[in-house]
């Protein structure tokens, strides 16, 4: 069997994505995922199995088993952007590392077609997993939530031990360029010292230049009640433009990162 | 390498002030052009139409009442009250008279003209009964293409009621040697006529027109002179009076002199613009390419000294401001098609050299600028775009796209130099084109290209294919089999190109009795001397003077009929999810809507007719019985459901613009069966012609005349613009959108095609937005995409500015090859573009 008859199971696929990586992006969206973050903004990714989500009213299938061979022909479609851009294919989630095998495939599949490649990802699993997809992975944007275990368990339902260690090992790899992402989250890391302390751990890891810190959105909301579940932060508001600036400054009094607000 | 100077030139508070002062009134309507021409034409009724013509111009220039606007550094206006318009009666009146009464108050375009004026245009309009250019025109016509006109298979409103236009002359020329230039060419031709020669009459009378009409216009400049001097001598503020007298110095030497300064270029340059205008009704006049020709007297000044780059853009500016200055008013239904007071003035930027190389230069830059600090609908502003544009050039493009102007318009040069070479123009006059109007290449000062000939609705011969030819009763197109017992897809595909073959052969036969009756009635000899080769040739453009004749009459619906085929090929012939009987009573009643007042009325007339084909009597009484019993005719709930199922069948079925290989190649298929057959006519200016894919905005008043379609379109909703896909049908996205779109064969629609994107601000946003962006349009032209635009505004903004049009007077948007101002679209426009599809992230 060839790597490209792989199978996955994704949810979603956005074409011209312009946040996620640089140029034109086409973003694969994976199910299924360890954390169960109380601000995430697509709850329909957590479970592996493929579920019914009410979409303005409507029932509609969650997840689908593809190929990597069907996907790639669909990332294929916007080669003359991702050219004319310097884009490429980005894995999303959920957490793609979920589906380890797919996702070192799929990568495989877009370098070897000469598309750039992107995850978005926590590097919450095993380092073997995660060194398999190196070889095939142009950039790391990596999740780092909170840098107190304790904390980050009580609102990702995992502590971060294990994810602290793999952005350490990632970036001592050298294959592949890292880039830090913080959600900023009110009333869990919001506050100008849990920002630093995530800057500081982020400008130790070599080779790391860039920390993106991506404001709170609840543009996820409705799909809680979609799912039927309770989304738990409806009392919480996104953080100001002032703030987020802040914050900004923040990084920038601790570290020397390029520092940007949104992805 | 060229390096830019790049510098954010500041907006002067002139600018503004000229701005504020242009749309501080309602536009108005005078009659100062109909009175002179008409008085001109009483005296000349025994002399050639030529010497008539240029007699009647050079009247008008005389005569007319000019006037300085305040702060105006640029002068020269057709009308007193600013944005108004003048009328042309030699080419239509009837219309005008007709809506005297509803002209102030209509939904699009209104224009105040007040009662006095009512009267004058009357009494002037007495002359004109039987003498216009569009009843010329009708009576040349073939029954069947009236027909066909009064059934709205395709409208050729434009050049049926109104002048040609859609031309760039040689503004360089007129720069360099001045009318005293033209003047003594014109002489020097005159020598070589020999009084023996067949053609004697004809060119000598049309090279004295050609003096006749730049004298004139060297009288109309020295008249402004005149009364800048006089305006100087009594103006108490000091610097203004400078201004006046500089003005006046401007106005003494150019147009009649080749301009020594950029200064006197702009003057130049604008008095051709505006004088085109006033000696014919024409709309779409295009300045080309501005950043070219007058980058000579800009380099020049600059290095001399003269001139400092921040006068230079405040003169563009007033430019910029004089172009919204000039005004048309259209008949009602045109106005709707043409909606925006747009005038088309396209001026393109950037993009080759005749050698081939960038021609990208300061003023390139500075056009982007002025229309940043105007931030109004004329120009219609393009820009160009190869594989050696600047980044920066399209950056800042990108940057006033970002603005929400719905400018500039973007256009590959790697698409329309080999599309026009096609058509039979040299690569060096290829590589210099520029865009007429809309979305129409041409290569300037040697082409008619009578661009925006018709419009063609490509969906109503689909209908006729399931009415067998007949509308309302009347055979209108070819008597085709029966729809519903057709076997095969090919069958199906067969009966359309019959209709459509059928229906373009009445559109050219239309066009071309509209084009002798202007060569008759309205040759234009100050145009035509701006045109090569009327001058050698001494016949006018509408004669066929230029070097490039051609007709470019615009389809419009590709989408929708790609997503018809596509229905129909899937659903009834392979799949068989319903029958073509099933599918032609789900189109009659609307999908399950029933019949709305235009559908019931239509209904009526094919039955009543059909009963007097059978001999029956047909009167009032059974007229009014018929139109209750097809009023009161209930659908079942049974079919009902039915005709929504199908609907829903087709609404699922894959659409145009979603990169889908097998609908993208049936559209490809699709739109081949206008642009092949069109190409295959002659003009009588011994042209080809060219088919384009736009719809200017009349897919929406168009839409309004067609029924219900098999791509699940309801009946009288707007049909697709251009080639975009149908508003709402490309879900996958923007990159998805443009790389079907980009599938299309651009290169036969070398009369232009129309792509409209709709972004929301927020994918625009920060440098990276902007590079991105500009990283879509590459790859869209990377795929042999002819031309896009966008815009940029969020469906909330236009909501609100419906609610609330007080709030958004100078909201522009971009409607099709022209932006302009939301608030004076009609409604059902304005809902067109709000339902456009919003890529937003």
């Amino acid at each position: 069997m060839s790597y490209l008859d792989t199978t996955g199971r994704v949810f979603d696929i956005q074409r011209y994505s312009i946040h996620d990586g640089p140029g034109i992006r086409t973003i694969v969206f994976l199910k299924g995922c360890v954390l169960r973050c109380r601000w995430c903004c697509n709850p329909e990714s957590q479970e592996y199995r493929i579920q019914t989500m009410k979409v303005a009213g409507v029932d509609k299938t969650i997840g689908r088993d593809v190929t990597v061979r069907e996907m790639i022909e669909e990332v294929e479609q916007d080669r003359p952007y991702y050219y004319r851009s310097g884009g490429g294919m980005t894995l999303s989630g959920g957490e793609c590392l979920c589906q380890p095998d797919f996702t070192a495939d799929l990568l495989r599949a877009a370098k070897e077609h000469g598309i750039n490649t992107a995850i978005e990802s926590m590097a919450c699993a095993s380092w073997d997993t995660i060194e398999k997809i190196l070889p095939w992975l142009d950039l790391y944007l990596m999740d780092i939530k909170h840098m107190n275990g304790d904390k980050h368990k009580e609102f990702t339902g995992r502590d971060n031990a294990l994810m602290l260690e793999n952005a350490r090992k990632v970036a001592l790899s050298g294959q592949t360029k890292l880039v830090i992402r913080v959600p900023v989250i009110p009333t869990f890391n919001d506050s100008v010292e849990e920002i630093q302390a995530i800057a500081r751990f982020a400008s130790s890891l070599p080779g790391v230049k860039k920390i993106h810190l991506l404001p709170y959105h609840r543009l996820g909301q409705d799909k809680y009640d979609g799912l039927g579940r309770d989304y738990l932060m409806k009392e919480i508001l996104p953080p100001t433009a002032e703030h987020m600036d802040t914050l900004k400054k923040a990084v920038h009094a601790v570290c020397a990162l390029d520092c940007q607000i949104g992805g | 390498m060229e390096t830019f100077h790049i510098i954010d030139l500041p907006k002067t508070e002139r600018i503004t002030k000229l701005i504020d002062d242009l749309f501080a009134n309602m536009p108005v309507i005078e009659s100062a052009r109909a009175k002179l021409v008409t008085e001109s034409y009483k005296e000349t009724e025994s002399e050639p139409i030529i010497i008539r013509r240029a007699k009647a111009f050079a009247h008008i220039c005389r005569h007319i009442p000019i006037t300085i606007r305040d702060g105006e550094l640029i002068v020269g206006s057709s009308t007193l009250a600013p944005r108004g318009c003048q009328t042309y009666p030699e080419y239509s009146y009837e219309w005008l008279e007709a809506e005297f009464d509803t002209v102030a108050t209509r939904a699009a375009d209104p224009f105040y003209i007040a009662e006095e004026t009512k009267a004058e245009l009357r009494e002037a309009d007495k002359y004109w009964k039987g003498k216009t250019t569009s009843e010329l025109a009708t009576s040349y016509m073939a029954p069947e293409a009236v027909r066909a006109i009064e059934h709205n298979i395709f409208t050729t409103g434009n050049y049926y009621y109104n002048g040609i236009g859609h031309v760039c002359v040689k503004y360089w020329e007129m720069l360099e040697i001045g009318c005293e230039g033209i003047v003594a060419k014109a002489k020097a031709e005159l020598e070589t006529v020999h009084v023996g020669d067949g053609d004697y009459a004809k060119k000598s009378r049309f090279l004295e027109a050609v003096i006749i009409s730049c004298q004139a216009v060297e009288e109309y400049a020295l008249r402004y002179a005149d009364l800048a001097r006089e305006m100087a001598a009594k103006c108490p503020d000091p610097v203004r009076k400078q201004e006046l007298l500089k003005i006046a110095a401007n106005c003494s030497r150019v147009p009649a002199k080749g301009a020594t300064s950029f200064y006197e270029a702009c003057q130049s340059f604008w008095f051709v613009q505006q004088l085109l205008q006033l000696e014919s009704s024409g709309h779409s006049i295009s300045p080309g390419r501005f950043d070219q020709y007058m980058y000579p007297y800009y380099k020049k000044d600059l290095e001399a000294g003269k001139i400092t780059p921040e006068a230079a853009q405040e003169l563009i500016d007033c430019i910029w401001v004089k172009l919204n200055d000039l005004n048309k008013c259209r008949d009602g239904a045109s106005a709707e098609g043409f909606a925006g007071y747009s005038l088309f003035q396209n001026l393109i930027a950037g993009g080759q050299n005749s050698d081939g190389e960038d021609a990208t230069n300061d003023l390139s830059f500075m056009c982007i600028q002025a229309a940043k600090h105007v931030h109004l609908p004329q120009p219609s502003f393009s820009v160009r775009v190869w594989n050696g544009s600047p980044h920066e050039f399209l950056i800042k493009a990108a940057e006033l796209t970002r603005t929400g102007l719905g400018q500039p318009a973007y256009y590959n040069d790697e698409v329309i130099i080999p599309a026009l070479q096609n058509r039979g123009l040299s690569l060096e006059e290829a590589r210099n084109y520029c865009i007429i109007g809309c979305v129409e290449p041409q290569t300037p000062g040697k082409t008619d290209g009578w661009h925006d000939a018709a419009f063609f609705n490509m969906c109503r011969p689909l209908e006729l294919v399931f009415s067998s030819g007949y509308d309302k009763g009347e055979l209108v197109g070819i008597e085709t089999p029966d729809v519903t017992k057709m076997k095969t897809f090919e069958e199906f595909c067969d009966a359309y190109k019959q209709q459509m073959d059928y229906c373009i052969s009445l559109m050219v036969n239309a066009d071309n009795a509209i084009d002798m009756a202007h060569a008759e009635r309205c040759p234009l000899p100050f145009e035509s001397c701006l045109v090569d080769d009327c001058m050698k040739r001494g016949k006018s453009l509408q004669e066929g003077g230029a070097i490039y004749n051609f007709t470019g009459p615009q389809g419009f619906g590709v989408a929708n009929i790609a997503d018809a085929f596509y229905a129909v090929k899937t659903l009834v012939f392979e799949q068989k999810k319903f029958t073509m009987q099933e599918l032609k009573e789900a189109l009659a009643w609307n999908y399950g809507k029933g019949l709305d007042e235009q559908s019931a009325a239509d209904l009526t007339t094919t039955i009543l007719k059909k009963a007097q084909a059978a001999g029956e009597k047909v009167d009032e009484h059974t007229a009014a019985v018929v139109l209750t019993t097809v009023i009161n005719t209930q659908l079942s709930p049974e079919k009902k459901a039915r005709y929504e199922e199908i609907h829903s069948l087709i609404e699922a079925a894959p659409k145009f613009g979603n990169n889908i290989p097998e609908v993208d190649a049936l559209a490809r298929e699709m739109a081949y069966y206008y642009t092949k057959p069109v190409q295959n006519y002659k003009n009588p200016r011994g042209g080809q012609f060219q088919a384009g894919l736009y719809p200017v905005s009349a897919n929406v008043p168009l839409g309004a005349q067609t029924g219900a379609t098999p791509d699940g379109r309801y009946a009288h909703t707007p049909v697709a613009d251009g080639v975009s896909p149908s508003a709402g049908r490309d879900v996958k996205g923007p990159t998805a959108a443009a790389s079907s779109v980009a599938k299309l064969d651009h290169f036969i629609v070398s009369n232009g095609t129309l792509f409209n994107q709709k972004f929301h601000p927020s994918a625009l946003s920060g440098r990276e937005g902007l590079e991105k962006f500009v990283s879509l349009i590459r790859g869209y032209f990377d795929q042999k995409g002819m031309h896009v635009q966008f815009n940029v505004v969020s469906r909330e903004t236009l909501l609100d500015a419906q609610a609330h049009p007080e709030n958004y007077k100078q909201l522009v948007v971009r409607v099709a090859g022209y932006s302009a101002l939301f608030t004076t679209l009609s409604r059902s426009l304005q809902d067109d573009i709000i339902n456009r599809t919003e890529q937003g992230f």
